[in-house]
């Protein structure tokens, strides 16, 4: 990892055994592999503004568990390329790309948030490449808000347009702020809070990057958190309804800023036939960071079913 | 005429042409999908007395072109509501997916647009109103960064617009615009996101293009 500081660890983490290139569409997808490369394949997805190396812990265990665990930085995140534009559909491609890199046969999917709502998307699209799937609290559920007048959630709307639109304006001449190292730790623990020190401090190391200025994220600051558009993310719920593989559904129950506040039985509804639904109490959006041995433990236990 | 300013929107040079001068009103044109400013050269706004801009939309024409694709309609608006700024207001008249961007636009700000006429062309009806069956549109090389992309043919020919969410923005621009009636359509096609702006009250429909060009000139 350039710029790494090799002497910042944490109990548990190991950084990838294996690390390499996908290049779709003129964007270099960094690809990572922890595990025997002749084991069962299990496809690991992370979420908005995340990145696979908060797999650390959490791969480690599964590839211990007897599977060669993938995981990439989706395209603007980690070491993977920049893009001009980022999409949904962009996305969707660069991941089956990875998937295809790996091979055609079914695999196992485990997707965390925006990274399990995409493998929503995946699966109804080519579902018999999907043996078993699991998904880390990336079920965002229907939410009326039936206290607000229409004209007002018509004018909510139009702040979320213009506050969007100012940004991609100005983003041109944008950079992400440099710090030292406790600082963009401490810009991580606004969606971490949960999170001890030790852990973000690892975490940013693989994260960040330092250049003479100081550390800075590496994610895109072209890529912004919210937004709006025509989709519903509570489409992903109903795709589910209907998927035919196991699958294994987990939800943290601590609302948190990056977390979509479902709530089981908005989730219970639409659960597949052959599907199942932990509830994490005490626990943020960023399940297998925060708890990586218990999640670890749970999908390990439903792959061996 | 046709002499062209660039303008940056993020890694992307947006060209932004003026088709013709005059005095009054800008007007800026927003071009259909798979189409290019520089093809909607007069006589497409004859009627209308002020000065006639038109913009590239990414991937197309004169503007540059993304690698691996990644294009959404907001992509667009955002776009537009960059040469927007650059003339400070305007007018706008949109035809076909260019309409659709121009409706957006006339909700995002209605302090600067002046009237919207959504017109025939290509990529008036978009993909779908609502969800639809799951599906990966695959890769398609474009090594000589050719116009109009071949991958935004395909990305934005799948694009949902539900007809609530174009609704929001007819009602927005209803709601904030400093002239009235802000938002006149001339599309001869019925398709459900235009209907659920039509069934607004205050949306003009059935007027030719150059009588609803000339209202707001």
């Amino acid at each position: 990892m350039p710029n790494r500081d090799d002497t910042i660890t944490f109990e548990g983490a190991r950084r990838p055994d294996r690390q390499y290139i996908v290049s779709t569409s003129g964007i270099d997808i960094a690809v990572y592999e922890w595990g025997a490369p002749n084991a069962d394949p299990l496809l690991l997805a992370h979420g908005g503004s995340d990145f696979a190396g908060t797999f650390d812990v959490f791969a480690p265990l599964l590839a211990a568990g007897g599977w060669r665990v993938i995981a990439w930085d989706q395209r603007g995140h980690g070491d993977s390329g920049r893009s001009d534009l980022y999409g949904w559909s962009a996305d969707l491609r660069d991941l089956k790309a990875v998937f295809d890199h790996v091979g055609h046969d079914p695999v196992v999917a485990v997707g965390h948030s925006k990274g399990g709502e995409l493998l929503c998307d995946f699966t109804e699209a080519h579902p018999a490449r999907i043996k078993k799937f699991v998904n880390l609290d990336g079920l965002p559920s229907r939410r009326p808000a039936p206290d607000i007048q229409d004209h007002e959630r018509t004018q909510l709307r139009r702040e979320d347009i213009t506050t969007w639109l100012d940004y991609r304006r100005g983003l041109h001449d944008y950079n992400r702020r440099p710090g030292t190292l406790q600082e963009i730790v401490e810009r991580r623990k606004k969606m971490n809070p949960r999170l001890s020190d030790e852990w973000l401090t690892y975490i940013a190391t693989i994260g960040a990057r330092k250049d003479p200025e100081g550390w800075r994220w590496k994610v895109d600051p072209a890529i912004r958190f919210g937004g709006f558009g025509p989709s519903r993310p509570y489409w992903g719920l109903y795709r589910m309804a209907g998927f035919s593989m196991p699958f294994l559904g987990v939800l943290g129950m601590v609302p948190e800023q990056m977390g979509w506040g479902t709530k089981p039985e908005e989730v219970m509804p639409w659960l597949p036939r052959h599907g199942r639904l932990e509830v994490l109490e005490e626990t943020g959006h960023f399940v297998h960071i925060e708890r990586p041995h218990r999640v670890a433990e749970l999908v390990l236990e439903f792959l061996a079913q | 005429m046709n002499t062209i300013t660039y303008l940056r929107h993020l890694r992307i040079q947006l060209a932004l042409h003026q088709l013709r001068s005059g005095s009054g009103r800008n007007l800026l044109i927003l071009h259909g999908l798979g189409d290019s400013a520089a093809r909607l050269a007069p006589p497409s706004a004859d009627v209308w007395p002020g000065p006639v801009f038109a913009l590239d939309f990414t991937g197309h024409g004169a503007s540059s072109v993304p690698r691996g694709g990644g294009y959404t309609c907001e992509i667009l608006l955002a776009d537009a509501d960059i040469a927007l700024h650059h003339l400070g207001e305007a007018t706008l008249l949109g035809h076909g997916l260019g309409g659709y961007i121009a409706l957006m636009l006339a909700g995002a700000r209605p302090d600067r647009v002046l009237g919207t006429v959504i017109a025939d062309g290509p990529g008036i009806t978009g993909g779908s109103s609502g969800p639809t069956s799951a599906r990966i549109t695959p890769l398609i090389e474009n090594p000589d960064r050719r116009t109009p992309d071949p991958i935004a043919l395909m990305e934005l020919t799948s694009d949902i617009r539900p007809p609530d969410y174009a609704n929001a923005f007819a009602r927005l621009a209803l709601q904030n615009s400093m002239i009235e009636d802000p938002i006149t359509v001339c599309v001869r096609w019925q398709i459900p996101w235009l209907d659920a702006v039509i069934s607004e009250p205050g949306v003009l429909n059935g007027i030719g293009l150059d009588d609803a060009l000339k209202r707001y000139a």
